[in-house]
């Protein structure tokens, strides 16, 4: 968009939602697309730079912090930064040790990752929508999205690899045949080996369509709430400045509550399909 | 919303910060807490058995108390006993010593009486020899009538 001319309602809105999307287009070759069209047609073989860039500080930010805290851990009396962070990591140590019951030393550090690096790119959307974008601009970068959870490629990207994970601790845990009895003997199973043997597909496609919805949901929950919340806040933004408050500040304090709660659940899922891939039957 | 390369670059990421944090972040922090809980654990354990310690040593202090009254009461009686007792003694002696003093009082009074009457009794027969020879107007031979007026004056 043009800063020059003052876009109308609906061009700010499709603005806001674009990223910057860095590619190979068939006509114009290598470089940023300018608008959706140009994105869409970059295919798959194309990345959106912005969710990157703030996604990889975001989670550079958490290791950083944590690991500051980490290395000067006093099991005495502790300091204010080291006295938040036991606050979380307590939090989700307990989360983990009531619902997983396995012994893993993976899960407990993928829970608090999850939770904080989340919890950090939800809260980029009390960032007032326009702030960063319009500095983005002025040094010439045209579109720029700073939620990274609003972008589903990011919340795929998560909860793919979450469910590589389940697959290979059922894999591992209950051995290819468990897992494959697993999927194909529940719920439904008889005595008769006819009829068993009738049930079997049944199952499969029950198991199977639960199974590949785990990741599926786990994205679109996560992607679905802040892109919702984010829409919100661009609408907010097309009110006169005097009135834009009236509205923001409410909708940002309930954000609040949606941004921990939605990386929670991102959290408590994923501990609950860790455990259920480490449960042998 | 075009599904691209970015779930890869972010999944890519994630394995990262997943790999990091397990590495670098969560052991020392969980471990931290693992310790301050087993320090927190040990000083209430000692708490809990300096408070009993103090319990037994105040239970001591009365039993210890209990023995030093009774053997306070008990020297006190003792005390009490034995200044009776030296009172009475000492009555005892001061009424003999009173009596002893009393009697040698009367026998030295008795001698003296003796001894009194002795003199009265040669006064008196000197006295009466005198008398008896100037009734008489004669000598008396005191050594002659010596035998009677020893009668006379036994007689006193």
């Amino acid at each position: 968009m043009a800063s020059s001319e003052a876009p109308t309602s609906s061009e700010y809105i499709q603005h806001h939602l674009q990223n910057l999307v860095f590619g190979y287009h068939p006509e114009n070759g290598l470089g940023i697309a300018h608008g959706g069209d140009e994105a869409a047609a970059m295919g798959f073989w194309s990345i959106n730079l912005d969710s990157m860039f703030f996604s990889i500080v975001l989670g550079a930010f958490f290791i950083w912090l944590f690991k500051k805290a980490a290395d000067n851990f006093n099991a005495g009396v502790p300091g204010l930064l080291q006295s938040s962070v036991e606050v979380i990591v307590e939090f989700v140590d307990t989360n983990v040790r009531d619902t997983f019951h396995a012994n893993n030393p993976l899960i407990a550090p993928l829970a608090l990752t999850i939770f904080v690096w989340i919890f950090l790119m939800n809260l980029m959307d009390l960032v007032p929508v326009d702030l960063v974008p319009r500095l983005g601009e002025a040094i010439g970068i045209p579109y720029m999205k700073i939620v990274p959870s609003t972008d589903v490629n990011v919340t795929l990207g998560l909860s793919l690899s979450v469910f590589a994970l389940m697959i290979y601790y059922s894999f591992k845990v209950k051995g290819a045949s468990g897992f494959i009895k697993e999927l194909t003997l529940m719920p439904f199973s008889s005595g008769n080996p006819v009829l068993q043997a009738i049930l079997i597909p049944v199952n499969l496609l029950l198991e199977g369509v639960s199974l590949i919805s785990k990741p599926i949901s786990l994205a679109l929950r996560l992607f679905g709430n802040m892109y919702a919340g984010e829409l919100i806040f661009i609408l907010i933004a097309l009110l006169p400045f005097w009135a834009q408050w009236a509205l923001s500040v409410p909708w940002a304090i309930f954000h609040i509550l949606v941004i921990t709660l939605q990386a929670f659940i991102f959290m408590m899922l994923t501990i609950v399909y860790m455990a259920m891939s480490h449960e042998s039957h | 919303m075009n599904v691209n390369l970015t779930v890869l670059g972010q999944a890519i990421s994630f394995a990262v910060f997943v790999y990091f944090c397990m590495k670098y972040v969560w052991p020392p922090i969980i471990n931290g807490l693992r310790e301050r809980q087993a320090l927190i654990a040990g000083g209430l354990a000692d708490a809990e058995k300096s408070s009993q310690k103090r319990e037994e040593a105040e239970a001591e202090i009365a039993t210890m108390l209990q023995d030093a009254k009774s053997q306070a009461a008990e020297i006190v009686a003792q005390a009490q006993k034995r200044s009776n007792e030296i009172v009475e003694s000492s009555k005892d002696t001061a009424r003999s010593e009173g009596d002893r003093l009393k009697q040698s009082a009367q026998a030295e009074i008795e001698q003296e009486i003796v001894g009194a009457k002795e003199g009265l009794r040669q006064q008196v027969g000197a006295l009466a020899v005198e008398g008896a020879r100037r009734i008489l107007g004669t000598e008396i031979d005191q050594n002659k009538h010596n035998s009677v007026i020893d009668d006379l004056v036994k007689q006193l």
